[in-house]
């Protein structure tokens, strides 16, 4: 009984997404074409592949505001080591991956060590590195790229767009990390139950840096498609990034409190929010309609969650 | 005032909880004026009798009287209300407020809307100078020592005008000079004609401040004696005067090997201090004392969770300092921890990830999990200890007490620990799987593996341990070999006075 409850829930997410295409699709003959949906999918690409680190951080109980502002600096280094220092692409990509990593790294630091709350740590980092983006660049946006890295934004393979590809590839790696390896098993540990995961001998603050470098990580990867693909550095790039992300994460029924939720059910998250998009503005909904109605699903998302949560403890309770 | 004259009476209470009787059929009658003294061992019921007193849970059945008025659903505020006062272990005390405010927390005098906070120091200052407390009432709370911050909510309870003042091991948390302060303002209330229930394990504050003491065992009530006509031994004995009826399984008496395996030499810290003992290979040695004697504190020593001040840990010959859990599971050691629900299982994972969780690092291959040994390893103690559940995807929330602990314990079997600490190892737990419990720690010894009990049951102490030490406020007070067990001889080494 429990166990086919829990499969209805788990399905819940996809059969919402099913839904809402099949209401656009109804509504809009535009809509189910496949050069839209390859559109959708690859306008979700850049928080699509920052939800994998912000699925994880969220795991743990904890939440990163900085990957907006990662998004940003990102941006902004990239373009600065190959335009004006007029490095080689593939270096420029690896210094930049490396200083994204190391930004989540000094997240995950401060939270584990000094024990600071993750929304002030990441707030912190987040204001601070969005400063810096446009320190390095003095406020101008910097374009003018080699060819071959705007092939990663702008490319395709055959009729699929790169950005959509390498948000696949990132999905799997996400996938794989919390499936297959013990850094996965650790996380859902840690984000049960902290103490009695350092008690089955888990570290729990190595855990945590973990965790953030890779929130930080797959934001860097984020912030250089989202380069390539608009072909200029901007200090703004990613403002507000992080909540797209979150609401994707949340959405896909990962637990604000930790502990539980699925890689492929943030996908459909990350769908949802794309559909959701395209979809509104297929309708011609304004976009400030179309924020109202990505803040109310996001409630409703977190609402079930918590509902959920606490007739559970009710239950304990009868017990 | 006739010797009739009580304050309170408790007629026939009994509390239920699920599997437990808390307290069964207790009546009690506590004079107005008096110094009652309750005693009893960990468990007795003794701070359930004084929360039903307070209104903080309703006994399943009884009545409480109150200067004659009748009550069988007291609440905090009837109880409070009819001068009821109780001084808890853990304060009720906001830091960042003053003592004046601290004292008229949740109804503060006020003036048209606004908090008069003059006329409330004014006030607050009555009620400490009434009780010769030298502290300023303008004083942030949290500026205050744990003694002066007891005297508070003293004078918080005083100032609501409680004729019955409840005290729950008041001097547990205090330093000997606090102790004597505390006496004097006792001994002030009385005066006062303030009637005082007095908790406390330590036999030498009840000799020195009460009238009559009331023994409580097993939930329920033995005797009342007046102090003056008894004695420590007496006490003792009606204490742990019971019958020991449990039944435990037989253990194979060639356990015990002259092997040292685990050596602490006079080990200090995390409130501990001086401990030095010896475990042999295939013993089970236990740890017996009263709650807060140090036990659990020097589990978590042993285990790397926090480090030691002073002293020296040997395991299989070798000098260790565990600085985290880690650590010590590597060289060999488990623990199963007091609190099942919050540090021993993780109950929203399966089975099978509980058992593995410490040796992922061994089953894998570089990161990636070596699924079909993780899946055989979790297989192999399912049945060896027989976990009963119908597959290892089973989350561990979703397990009986008893299948949740099996589950603990084969985690640190599958790690291969040498040295099994178990903190109150049966605690919530039914009676069948306590048998079955007691039966793999008696396994493990025979398989040669040494097992560090922490029991504050005094039948599960002296039915499993080969040995047992006696800790009192973190010091070793005592050693008994299996022929000098005695629940008497342990309950006075663990009820020892504090000599610092």
């Amino acid at each position: 009984m429990k166990k086919a409850t829990n499969g209805i829930k788990g399905r819940a997410i996809w059969v919402f997404l099913v839904i809402m295409i099949i209401f656009f699709s109804v509504t809009n003959k535009n809509f189910l074409t496949v050069k839209n949906l390859l559109n959708v999918a690859k306008q979700v690409s850049i928080f699509g592949i920052a939800s994998v680190g912000m699925t994880y951080v969220i795991l743990l109980g904890g939440i990163d505001l900085a990957t907006g502002s990662i998004i940003s600096f990102v941006n902004i280094v990239a373009a600065f080591f190959m335009v004006n220092m007029g490095l080689n692409p593939i270096l420029a990509v690896i210094l930049s991956l490396a200083a994204s990593t190391v930004i989540g790294f000094l997240n995950g630091i401060i939270i584990a060590e000094i024990k600071m709350p993750a929304l002030i740590v990441t707030f912190a980092s987040q204001t601070i590195f969005g400063g810096l983006a446009y320190i390095i660049c003095n406020g101008v946006p910097i374009s003018r790229f080699p060819d071959a890295f705007l092939k990663l934004g702008q490319g395709y393979v055959g009729p699929i767009p790169i950005p959509v590809i390498v948000m696949a590839i990132i999905f799997a790696i996400g996938a794989f990390i919390l499936n297959k390896t013990y850094f996965g098993r650790y996380f859902y540990a840690l984000g049960g139950n902290e103490e009695a995961a350092e008690l089955s001998g888990i570290r729990v603050k190595r855990v945590k840096c973990l965790v953030y470098s890779l929130s930080g990580l797959f934001a860097g990867v984020a912030g250089l498609v989202m380069l390539a693909r608009a072909n200029t550095g901007q200090p703004n790039a990613g403002v507000g990034y992080e909540f797209d992300v979150i609401t994707c994460v949340v959405l896909g029924g990962v637990s604000v409190n930790g502990g539980s939720g699925k890689m492929s059910n943030v996908i459909a998250g990350v769908l949802i929010i794309g559909v959701l998009s395209n979809g509104m503005v297929l309708m011609n909904i304004s976009s400030y309609l179309q924020m109202v109605i990505k803040g109310i699903i996001l409630l409703l998302a977190v609402g079930s969650d918590c509902i959920q949560q606490s007739n559970l403890l009710k239950a304990k309770a009868v017990d | 005032m006739g010797l009739d004259d009580n304050i309170l009476e408790l007629k026939h209470i009994t509390k239920l909880y699920p599997g437990v009787v808390a307290l069964n059929d207790v009546s009690l009658n506590i004079r107005r004026g008096e110094v009652h003294a309750l005693v009893g061992e960990n468990g007795a019921g003794k701070s359930t009798l004084i929360k039903t007193c307070s209104g903080a849970i309703a006994p399943t059945k009884g009545e409480i009287v109150i200067n004659g008025n009748s009550f069988s659903n007291m609440t905090p505020q009837t109880s409070v209300k009819n001068g009821i006062g109780v001084i808890y272990q853990e304060f009720n005390l906001v830091g960042d407020l003053s003592v004046a405010e601290n004292i008229f927390l949740g109804r503060a005098i006020r003036k048209g809307m606004l908090v008069d906070l003059k006329a409330m120091e004014r006030e607050a200052k009555k009620v400490l100078d009434s009780l010769h407390i030298d502290i300023s009432s303008k004083t942030l709370v949290k500026t205050l020592s744990v003694g002066y911050q007891q005297m508070v909510e003293i004078a918080k309870a005083v100032s609501q005008n409680a004729r019955l003042l409840i005290m729950d091991e008041p001097s547990a948390p205090l330093t000997n000079a606090e102790v004597e302060s505390m006496f004097a303002i006792v001994d002030h209330l009385k005066e006062n004609g303030v009637t005082i229930i007095y908790i406390s394990h330590r036999l030498d504050e009840i000799f020195r401040l009460s009238d009559r003491v009331t023994v409580l065992r097993d939930g329920q009530y033995v005797t009342t004696l007046n102090t003056s006509e008894t004695n420590k031994d007496e006490l003792v004995k009606y204490m742990v005067g019971r019958q020991l009826t449990e039944v435990y399984p037989e253990r194979k008496k060639s356990c015990i090997r002259d092997e040292v395996i685990f050596e602490a030499d006079n080990v200090s810290g995390n409130g501990d201090h001086d401990i030095s003992l010896k475990m042999h290979k295939g013993e089970v040695l236990g740890l017996g004392g009263l709650v807060g004697a140090g036990r659990t504190e020097f589990a978590e020593l042993i285990f790397g969770m926090h480090p030691k001040k002073a002293g020296k840990f040997i395991f299989k010959g070798q000098e260790f300092s565990p600085k985290d859990p880690r650590e010590a599971i590597d060289v060999g050691i488990g623990l199963v921890p007091e609190d099942r629900k919050k540090e021993g299982a993780l109950l929203g994972m399966s089975i099978r990830s509980n058992i593995n969780m410490p040796i992922y690092n061994r089953i894998s291959k570089g990161t990636v999990v070596n699924a079909k040994k993780e899946q055989e390893i979790a297989e192999k103690y399912r049945g060896e200890i027989s976990i009963k559940t119908p597959t290892l995807d089973q989350l561990v929330k979703n397990l009986s007490g008893g299948n949740q602990q099996k589950v603990i314990l084969a985690k640190w079997l599958a790690a291969n620990s040498d040295l099994l600490i178990f903190d109150e190892p049966t605690r919530g737990i039914d009676v069948g799987a306590k048998q079955e419990i007691y039966t793999l720690i008696n396994t493990l010894v025979e398989q040669g593996k040494t097992v560090l009990m922490i029991s504050s049951e005094m039948e599960e102490l002296m039915g499993m341990s080969d040995r047992i030490i006696i800790l009192a406020e973190g010091r070793m007070a005592g050693e008994l070999k299996k022929a000098e067990f005695d629940q008497e001889r342990i309950m006075q080494l663990a009820s020892m006075e504090r000599k610092d």
